[in-house]
């Protein structure tokens, strides 16, 4: 579904992602792993047709360039560690916005499924601005995923989330890649990251060092992996 | 079409929850024609003289205004990604910001232009109806350039202050037809006579409207 | 083109400016009604030229550097934007020193004064840009102001006429008009255009080379901390 080659990206002189490879294919979710400023979200927003590549070629759904960008915008899914939504609008505003923005049929009433399957039904007539941060990322997966998309791209969805919401999280997103559908998602945690994803891909200062299956056995051997690639990183105290 | 109204809409929604940009305008409109009336000697005829200046320097500022929020709600919890992750044209993003900005910058001219005509002690004659259409012509120019210009603005760390200093000197031709307009008018002049000049701010606008249309895919693409 | 800016263009650009001070100041003769205050003409009409010449460079890199995505073409319209505020900046004050002697005012809300003013205006705004907004954002950001700012010019400078009626000049701006009677006058203005020109070129090649020094300083810098 998204075949990327060589992908490079760089921010004035820093090469934030160097030479990735990577392909993912229906009903594979697959996790992004590695410390802060190792590319993960660069890789993201370029997978998700939000920054072009310096080089390497990128086909989403078989198809690449400028058509190809249009289509993935229509058929991807995004939630990045911010929601994306307007504060001043209550979630079912939000929702139904985005709905039409999409050329979702019967907004109103996709939206007010949305807020039940994401348990924010109850607040869905106040501002946004005044529910809680699990809650307005609660607005935001069902903002990503109101249009059907048949991939979710997703970046640090993990952070500020208390027990409930992280469960919700890992929940819905259980159920999306059931049905066929695909996703990536980056973390720097490890646990939560293989409780949706049965394979990594690891990154470390914009080169990917691990893609592979983790379940089972092989779990032991990516721990093993990942520990070595983290612990003989040198200037990685942050990692 | 779809995707423009869809994104005017919710620019409308969001300022009927918050009331604040509306408000902030004409109250700004307002103030600026106070403190300009006072530049003048109520009793001498250069207040006469003064007063279409003074109408597009209220009209101009309010603009400005208007311009320097309309990309900070896209901004908070980064909505503009939201909208350049979707499948919607990015020249339609520049076309629906232009229009709600407009819609809302008219709406403040139809409080402000009546203040102006008391403040000032203009004749109430039907040449009103031409300088109302100028005021439009000229808040459709400020909101064409500025909606480009916002998009710049609003993402560097100067973003209060680069706006107007970026906009006012590129507004100027619009500013003089504008003020050259409403002086014919209120001299007594007939509509056609500022005909001219209406069709030159129509000119502006479609100039502003077509190379923003062109220009914002490189303003908000990385 | 390094070598050519290495080597000869300097040499070039001395003897040519060399050779205008002798033109204005030695060749050409007094203006009969001006006086001496008349040769700062000679400066001045080269420095608009210049300045207009730079916008329309900023034009040119803004366009290609939007097109094909080229810091270099990038480094050539940052560069013309600060030429175009230096020699706007001379031009505004060599123009003021010329009219407070033949028009008696130092300023006044002539056309061609406004339009210059605002040109001006609209570049100094250009380059604090630049600096506010760092990087390869701040080149696109640039680049749009770069071509709005030069698709404005044509229409400030036919904006500023309709306001004359409101502001009468003066006196009739005569620059052009009664000042190159004499063949020498003429020689002398074209040995100062040629001059201006050079000395521009010379200054852009060597900005833009500053500025990709710079770039490259950074990337060292950055791959320096990287490993």
């Amino acid at each position: 579904m998204i075949d990327a080659n060589g992908l490079v990206r760089r921010f004035g002189p820093l090469v934030a992602v160097d030479r990735v490879n990577l392909a993912v294919g229906a009903g594979e979710a697959v996790a992004l792993f590695g410390p802060n400023g190792a590319g993960k979200s660069t890789l993201l927003r370029m997978l998700a047709t939000l920054l072009q590549p310096d080089a390497g070629t990128l086909a989403w759904f078989g198809r690449s360039g400028h058509g190809g960008r249009r289509d993935a915008r229509r058929r991807l899914g995004l939630l990045s560690h911010q929601s994306f939504l307007y504060p001043d609008l209550t979630p079912a505003q939000n929702l139904a916005f985005y709905a039409r923005l999409y050329g979702v049929e019967d907004p109103q009433r996709r939206a007010a499924e949305w807020l039940r399957r994401v348990g924010v039904a109850g607040w869905g007539q106040r501002p946004l601005r005044t529910l809680s941060r699990g809650r307005e990322q609660g607005c935001a997966l069902a903002r990503a995923l109101i249009h059907g998309p048949e991939m979710i791209l997703l970046d640090e969805p993990f952070t500020g989330l208390d027990r409930g919401g992280v469960d919700m999280l890992i929940d819905v997103l259980r159920d999306f890649v059931e049905r066929g559908s695909s996703l990536i998602l980056s973390t720097h945690d490890v646990e939560l990251g293989l409780a949706v994803c049965q394979r990594a891909v690891v990154l470390r200062r914009g080169r990917k060092v691990w893609d592979g299956i983790v379940g089972g056995a092989a779990r032991a051997e990516f721990d093993e992996a990942y520990a070595r690639i983290f612990a003989t990183a040198p200037g990685n105290s942050h990692a | 079409m779809r995707e423009i109204l869809t994104l005017v809409r919710k620019d409308l929604d969001v300022e009927v929850r918050t009331k604040e940009t509306l408000a902030s305008l004409l109250l700004l409109g307002l103030l600026t024609l106070l403190v300009l009336s006072f530049a003048f000697d109520p009793t001498s005829a250069m207040r006469a003289e003064a007063a279409p200046g003074a109408l597009w320097v209220a009209v101009t500022f309010a603009g400005v205004l208007a311009l320097g929020r309309a990309f900070l709600i896209e901004r908070e919890n980064d909505c503009l990604e939201g909208l350049l992750a979707s499948p919607v044209d990015r020249g339609n993003i520049y076309l629906a910001k232009t229009l709600s900005t407009f819609v809302l910058m008219a709406i403040a001219q139809l409080g402000i232009v009546p203040v102006f005509v008391l403040f000032f002690d203009v004749e109430p004659t039907p040449a009103l109806v031409g300088v109302l259409a100028a005021v439009m012509l000229g808040v459709l120019g400020l909101a064409a350039l500025g909606s480009l210009l916002a998009a710049i603005a609003v993402r560097t760390r100067a973003r209060e202050v680069l706006l107007p200093l970026l906009m006012l000197p590129l507004i100027v031709p619009a500013f003089i037809a504008g003020v050259r307009a409403t002086q014919d008018l209120l001299a007594g002049g007939s509509l056609a006579a500022a005909q001219p000049w209406l069709g030159s701010m129509l000119a502006i606008d479609v100039i502003f409207l077509v190379v923003g249309w062109l220009l914002f895919g490189a303003v908000v693409e990385e | 083109m390094r070598r050519w800016f290495d080597t000869v263009h300097p040499g070039l650009t001395l003897v040519a400016m060399a050779a205008a001070i002798f033109f204005v100041f030695v060749y050409v003769p007094t203006d009969r009604d001006q006086g001496i205050i008349q040769r700062i003409f000679y400066f001045h009409v080269p420095l608009a030229m210049m300045t207009y010449l730079s916008v329309a460079t900023v034009a040119l890199g803004s366009a290609v550097y939007l097109w094909r995505r080229d810091r270099a073409w990038d480094r050539v319209a940052h560069g013309a934007a600060e030429l175009g505020v230096l020699f706007c900046s001379l031009v505004l004050i060599t123009g003021p020193i010329w009219g407070k002697p033949v028009w008696g005012t130092w300023w006044t809300w002539d056309a061609r004064l406004t339009a210059t003013l605002i040109l001006w205006l609209i570049y100094a705004g250009y380059l604090l840009l630049r600096s506010v907004a760092p990087g390869e954002q701040g080149a696109r950001y640039a680049a749009v102001l770069g071509l709005v700012g030069a698709l404005d010019i044509p229409g400030i400078n036919r904006a500023v006429y309709w306001l004359r009626t409101i502001h009468p000049a003066v006196i009739q701006n005569r620059d052009g008009s009664t000042g190159l009677a004499d063949p020498r006058m003429q020689l002398a203005f074209v040995v100062c255009l040629i001059a201006f020109a050079l000395l521009f070129a010379w200054l852009l090649w060597i900005r833009t080379e500053n500025l990709r020094l710079q770039d490259s300083v950074e990337e060292l810098r950055q791959r320096a901390l990287h490993t």
